[in-house]
């Protein structure tokens, strides 16, 4: 599965990216997560507020950081 | 519980000064514990309360749905309504660009999306909280109706002058993705939530800015000459009110610091147009914000958008210092 995280740097974007690496190391999801800072990148998924998070080229989450459950439950359905 | 505490908090905090300290009263220094004791449980209680309400009604709003609701809208209804949704849409700087970006791509008008962009900074929930705890609530709202007034006027004037040529050129060829309005699954409990996640970050952030800007207006309410203010902030000074702009601007303090120590200065003798326009200078405009911007707009846009909001503030002060 591929996850990115969409932010041009912002602390919250920080936060997103160590939450959904936390999620991925404790549930043994076989992952890449990547984080994408450029904003021509960032609005081809047409997402107006970071940070956001991607799954497989799906926009799940934008404009705010979700709990790890809603992550986990994100990544492994 | 929430009520209670707050009804009693003033009784409360002077038993813990005159009797459980045993202070003299009337003292310097006993004047200025007693300010602190009572305003900092008292700012940070409202500051809870209404960053709760807000974080709730915040879940309403989208960016995605605030966009949508300005697609196609021309002129002054637009930027009315673009600078009213700038208060309750999440807002932070550092999605200003994918926001501008998302704005105009989808026809939403330069000015109305500058009304929101100087709305959404300038009347945020902790500048509101700490006017309303600090100086009333005629204060607040006066803020809140004029940062509006600046917001609409400022984004009506920039559409009118046409300036579309100067955003970068790479804006009107980027592709925006395509966008699903995402938020409408929240149950109300995930609502609660994001309102206590919100008051966690936002007063975790903000908290130490209220207490050192209190405890300075404590030490000065004390300590510093009632006049002390009057020569340099009064209202016979004409040019107090570009001064303070001047100097309010390169200032970046978020609401929270730069509150407390305005409402000192006005108990020294600065006049409320002057530090009203200080404030907004501060909270409205800065720095950070225009160096952001500059990836998507071209120097003389910029300054442009600088001019016409810092006028509009220079006014709100004259205006104020003339009715006060």
């Amino acid at each position: 599965m591929e996850i990115k995280i969409l932010g041009s740097g912002c602390s919250k974007c920080k936060t997103l990216e160590k939450l959904t690496r936390e999620v991925v190391d404790q549930n043994g999801i076989d992952a890449s997560i990547s984080k994408v800072e450029d904003i021509m990148e960032i609005m081809k998924y047409g997402v107006m507020a970071t940070p956001a998070l991607v799954v497989d080229g799906k926009v799940i989450i934008k404009g705010r950081i979700p709990s790890s459950e809603e992550i986990k439950e994100a990544l492994t359905k | 519980m929430w009520y209670l505490i707050y009804h009693y908090l003033q009784p409360i905090s002077d038993w813990l000064v005159d009797s459980v300290i045993g202070m003299q009263k009337g003292d310097h220094l006993t004047e200025a514990i007693r300010f602190f004791i009572f305003e900092v449980p008292k700012v940070l209680m409202l500051l809870a309360l209404i960053i709760f309400i807000v974080g709730i009604i915040r879940t309403y709003f989208s960016a995605d749905r605030t966009r949508k609701m300005l697609e196609g809208k021309s002129t002054f209804a637009g930027n009315v309504l673009a600078s009213m949704l700038g208060i309750v849409t999440p807002f932070c700087s550092c999605s200003a660009i994918p926001l501008f970006l998302g704005f105009v791509e989808s026809g939403v008008p330069l000015g109305v999306t500058f009304s929101f962009l100087i709305a959404a900074p300038m009347i945020n929930e902790v500048a509101v909280i700490l006017l309303f705890g600090l100086f009333g609530w005629k204060t607040a709202l006066i803020y809140v109706l004029t940062g509006l007034l600046i917001a609409i006027t400022a984004g009506w004037i920039i559409g009118k002058l046409k300036l579309e040529h100067w955003v970068q050129d790479w804006v009107y060829q980027t592709q925006m993705g395509n966008t699903g309005d995402e938020g409408n699954g929240l149950t109300f409990s995930d609502r609660i939530h994001f309102g206590f996640d919100s008051v966690k970050e936002i007063v975790g952030k903000v908290w130490i800015y209220v207490v050192v800007g209190i405890a300075v207006g404590a030490g000065a309410h004390g300590y510093v000459p009632e006049d002390f203010m009057v020569s340099l902030m009064g209202k016979s000074v004409w040019f107090s009110v570009p001064l303070s702009v001047l100097i309010g601007v390169p200032l970046y303090s978020n609401a929270a610091g730069i509150i407390p120590i305005v409402s000192v200065l006005i108990e020294k003798g600065a006049a409320l147009g002057t530090s009203l326009a200080f404030m907004m200078a501060v909270v409205g405009l800065s720095l950070p914000e225009m160096i952001i911007l500059k990836k998507v707009l071209k120097l003389p846009l910029i300054l442009t958008f600088v001019g016409v909001v810092a006028t509009g503030i220079m006014i709100v002060g004259y205006l104020f210092n003339l009715i006060f």
